[in-house]
């Protein structure tokens, strides 16, 4: 493998893990939808050079799926769901952008840190493949946390899998199955918490998951 | 075929117990199930027995599809499977013949019914199984079962206790055994027993698997420190489920120890026997002196099923140690003793279960205190229960006594072992085996007297009335047990010689050779013993003695009454109760093994109220061992407690923090 393909895939992954950056300093609804579909369209260009380099003519599918079901319908769903809504408000970040990205920094490192040690038998297309890999699924897993809108965290989740995506087109011989019911169970999650959105407003006029945690009793 | 048969006989247990859910509420499904469960124990029982004395070279084994897809569940009746399940079948039948008395007038039957066949099911499949898997199933699937009927009277006071300290044992028992396996199987994770036998173990797995197994078998079994759970639980249960769980269920864990420790590990250490010994010798006088400090028939012979556990794990251990260095003929003695004992105990114990059940039926009361005199109202029961204490007290010419006097044959043999540590052991161990024999005998004489004896403590001991004629019967087939095990104890220590010859590759002289049944162990200049001799002139001295008594004695009747020999008030309550008699070994040993104090509480002259004395005990055991790890867990549970009432950002930062302290703990261990 040329080492100019190596670097164009470095490229688009490296970009995945600024991708990941970007959504962790969105507080607001639309923009954040926008930096969401961007992430989904950087994972499926990123799956489609992966398909070109490897002659892997099925991960062009793959990146198809990304790029109609992430990239496009899902932020067009999940923006009707918030005009539905109408919430068109700040997200709240419950510690403040500083910190969530310089735990993000480190996130980044820590996953540098673990991954390139323990893969040195692998190519080194691997290797950095799954250190951009696990740090987006880890910024992923700080977005959830860091975030306390429902819908937030639905972002955040669905940029979890485009992490594990992209850690399974870097290794090479991933089947079509597995993705199809990766993105099968994707559509299913999302159909799931679209419809808990409208329940939990239904019952509390709000999607704040504060209204969930005062109904439980936890806070006054 | 014998294998097969008794196989189907299981899947006709399981299927009684499940068909008795369904019937629970009808009066005739007592019957129905102990009379399906008595036939199907017996015709077990005449296959394990054929099989031992037929033909114990022949091994079939059968594989049945069912269990884990790529192992299935293997079943194997070796000779050691059978003389199990001569035992466990054997109290399968008598708990079912007694059962069918007994039972007729259980308040919870659909409590008992349906687990009952279902615990003996288990107990055969144990025996049987010849894979890790299927034997941990059938393992947990007892330990289940019974804690299912000590669970029947869950609404007595202690009982629910009782049940969730026995569930708490066992799952750790079953938790230690799992990875005992786990640790046999090896890392290639072949778990039918064939595959185990032929790995070979470094010394430190070696080591650990005998640690898990002594935790798995041992808590089970009764072992101290292990038996916290036994006293509590086995009393629980209805009195034949209770014989069961004693004389039975107890042997099923030692054949899981005999399993592991003779046959799959390979060859022993001799270090390993002297543990074992250790073990044993604790709990065999622990067993007794807890005992000997009770006063509620049911645990005081749960005690005792401790001791007498110590006493089969003394005889393995040394057969371990024997084995260990070779000694073939020594081992197989040792082993020999330890099995003979396995039978002995669950057949004297059964009865004397049955027995205390007969008491519990028509009194409702287990306190001895509260009993006595029942030998006019219950004659026959008192005579079985008699020759049940005395064929526990190891008294010649009952069984006990063969198996324990083997067990000090072997004993004596140990000044041949290379090893100092056991030279010195073994001998001091035997001393702890005296001493519990005799403390045992001292307390069956409290338990048979204050119970049988004297005069009636309550009205509930005055209106005792004989118990039923199906549990009497099923009593006085145990009462002849024990006296023809006792009486003619060669043809039973040949029938386990092929069992002994699988474990340590040798076996006992053939004992029914020798003239006059006489059993001799070693050499005849050394020691021999002759059942049925002793049996004649005890027979013909005490009828000899009688008849001079009745013949001779003067008729003439007398009348006194200055000294009453210290029996002037009429009050029953003046009798010398169970506390009396067990004081005096209380100021002997219970001040170091109890903390035993005493407390008088004399009331000032004038005073009109009575004198009082309070004794106080600790378990020694349960407050430094127990104790601790409870209050521990405790304190855990309590901080833990507030994780599960997080919000759900609360459960994301969990979740995600344990991810990234375990990859922090990863790049760092690198």
């Amino acid at each position: 493998m040329d080492s100019f393909a190596l670097d164009v895939a470095h490229l688009f992954a490296g970009s995945l893990v600024l991708v990941s950056f970007m959504l962790l300093y969105q507080d607001r609804m639309f923009s954040l939808l926008n930096i969401f579909a961007l992430h989904a369209f950087v994972v499926s260009v990123s799956v489609a050079w992966q398909a070109h380099i490897q002659n892997a003519p099925h991960l062009y599918i793959t990146a198809a799926i990304a790029l109609v079901v992430k990239a496009i319908v899902i932020p067009i769903v999940l923006h009707r769901i918030i005009v539905r809504l109408g919430i068109h408000r700040n997200i709240e970040n419950v510690v403040g952008i500083g910190q969530t990205m310089l735990g993000g920094i480190g996130l980044v490192a820590l996953s540098i840190m673990v991954m390139l040690p323990i893969t040195t038998a692998e190519g080194t297309l691997v290797r950095e493949d799954l250190a951009f890999a696990l740090s987006v699924i880890l910024l992923g897993l700080l977005m959830m946390v860091s975030r306390r809108n429902a819908v937030g965290q639905v972002i955040g989740f669905m940029s979890i899998e485009n992490g594990l995506i992209l850690a399974a087109t870097g290794a090479k011989g991933m089947p079509l199955v597995v993705e199809i019911s990766v993105a099968f169970s994707i559509l299913i999650a999302l159909i799931v918490i679209g419809i808990f959105l409208f329940r939990i407003r239904e019952r509390f006029d709000s999607v704040d998951l504060h209204a969930l945690d005062r109904f439980r009793g936890e806070r006054p | 075929m014998a294998l097969d048969v008794v196989l189907w006989g299981v899947l006709t247990l399981f299927a009684t117990g499940a068909a008795a859910v369904a019937g629970a509420r009808r009066g005739s499904t007592s019957t129905f199930v102990y009379a399906v469960a008595l036939v199907v124990s017996m015709v077990a029982l005449c296959m394990a027995v054929w099989t031992l004395l037929v033909d114990p070279a022949a091994t079939p084994t059968v594989s049945l599809p069912i269990g884990l897809p790529w192992l299935g569940a293997h079943f194997r009746l070796d000779a050691l499977a059978a003389a199990f399940l001569v035992v466990v079948n054997l109290g399968g039948a008598t708990a079912s013949l007694y059962g069918l008395g007994y039972g007729r007038h259980e308040e919870e039957a659909g409590r008992v019914l349906p687990f009952f066949p279902a615990f003996l099911g288990g107990m055969n499949l144990v025996v049987l199984a010849d894979d890790a898997f299927t034997f941990l199933m059938a393992w947990e699937f007892m330990s289940l079962t019974s804690w299912a009927l000590v669970m029947a009277h869950h609404r007595q006071p202690g009982n629910a206790r009782a049940g969730y300290i026995y569930l708490l044992m066992a799952s750790l028992g079953t938790l230690s055994l799992l990875l005992a396996f786990g640790l046999l199987a090896g890392p290639a994770g072949s778990y039918t027993f064939d595959a185990i036998r032929n790995t070979q173990l470094s010394t430190t797995v070696a080591t650990a698997v005998l640690a898990l197994t002594l935790l798995g078998a041992g808590s089970k079994a009764g072992l101290v420190p292990l038996h916290v759970w036994l006293p509590l639980a086995h009393p629980a249960a209805p009195s034949h489920v209770s014989a069961l769980m004693s004389g039975v269920m107890t042997k099923v864990a030692v054949y899981g120890f005999v399993r592991i420790a003779f046959d799959l590990m390979g060859p022993p250490t001799w270090w390993s026997g002297g543990v074992v010994l250790l073990f044993g010798g604790a709990s065999a006088v622990l067993g007794v002196l807890h005992a000997l400090m009770e006063h509620d028939l049911k645990r005081l012979l749960a005690y005792h099923t401790v001791e007498n556990i110590g006493i089969i794990f003394i005889g393995l251990g040394l057969g371990l140690a024997f084995a260990a260095n070779d000694m073939r003929g020594a081992a197989a003695l040792a082993t020999t003793a330890a099995l003979f004992h396995v039978f002995n105990h669950s057949v004297f114990k059964s009865l004397l279960f049955f027995g205390s059940g007969a008491v519990l039926r028509s009194t409702g009361e287990r306190d001895m205190e509260r009993l006595g005199g029942l030998i006019h109202r219950m004659p026959y029961t008192a005579f079985a229960f008699l020759i049940g204490s005395a064929a526990i007290s190891a008294l010649p010419p009952f069984n006990g006594f063969v198996s324990e006097w083997l067990t000090f044959q072997a004993i004596l043999l140990s000044p041949q072992l290379p090893q100092w540590v056991l030279k010195f052991l073994v001998p001091a161990i035997g001393g702890l085996l005296a001493l519990s024999a005799a403390l045992a005998a001292a307390c069956f004489v409290k338990a048979f007297g204050i119970t049988f004896l004297g005069r009636a403590r309550t009205s509930l001991a005055q209106d005792a009335r004989e118990t039923d004629r199906l549990s009497l019967g099923a009593m006085f087939v145990l009462v002849v047990l024990c006296l023809v095990a006792g009486v003619l104890p060669a043809y039973f220590i040949d029938a386990l010689a092929p069992v002994v010859q699988g474990l340590v590759g040798a076996q006992m002289p053939r004992q029914s050779a020798f003239a006059w049944l006489t059993i001799v162990p070693i050499a005849e200049s050394r020691s021999s013993y002759n059942g049925l001799l002793l049996f004649v002139l005890i027979a013909v001295a005490a009828s000899l003695a009688a008849y001079v008594i009745h013949r001779w004695a003067s008729h003439a009747s007398r009348r006194s009454a200055p000294w009453d020999c210290g029996f002037p008030d009429a009050s029953a309550a003046t009798q010398y109760t169970a506390g009396s008699f067990a004081q005096p070994i209380r100021r002997v040993f219970g001040s170091v093994v109890f903390r035993a104090r005493e407390e008088i509480d004399m009331p000032q002259p004038g005073d009109s109220r009575p004198a009082r004395l309070h004794v106080h005990l600790h378990d020694l055991l349960w407050d430094t061992l127990y104790a601790p790890v409870a209050k521990a867990v405790g304190i855990t549970a309590d901080v833990l407690n507030r994780v599960q009432f997080l919000t759900i950002r609360g459960y994301l930062t969990l979740v995600s923090g344990a991810l990234v302290a375990l990859l922090v703990i990863l790049a760092v261990w690198q």
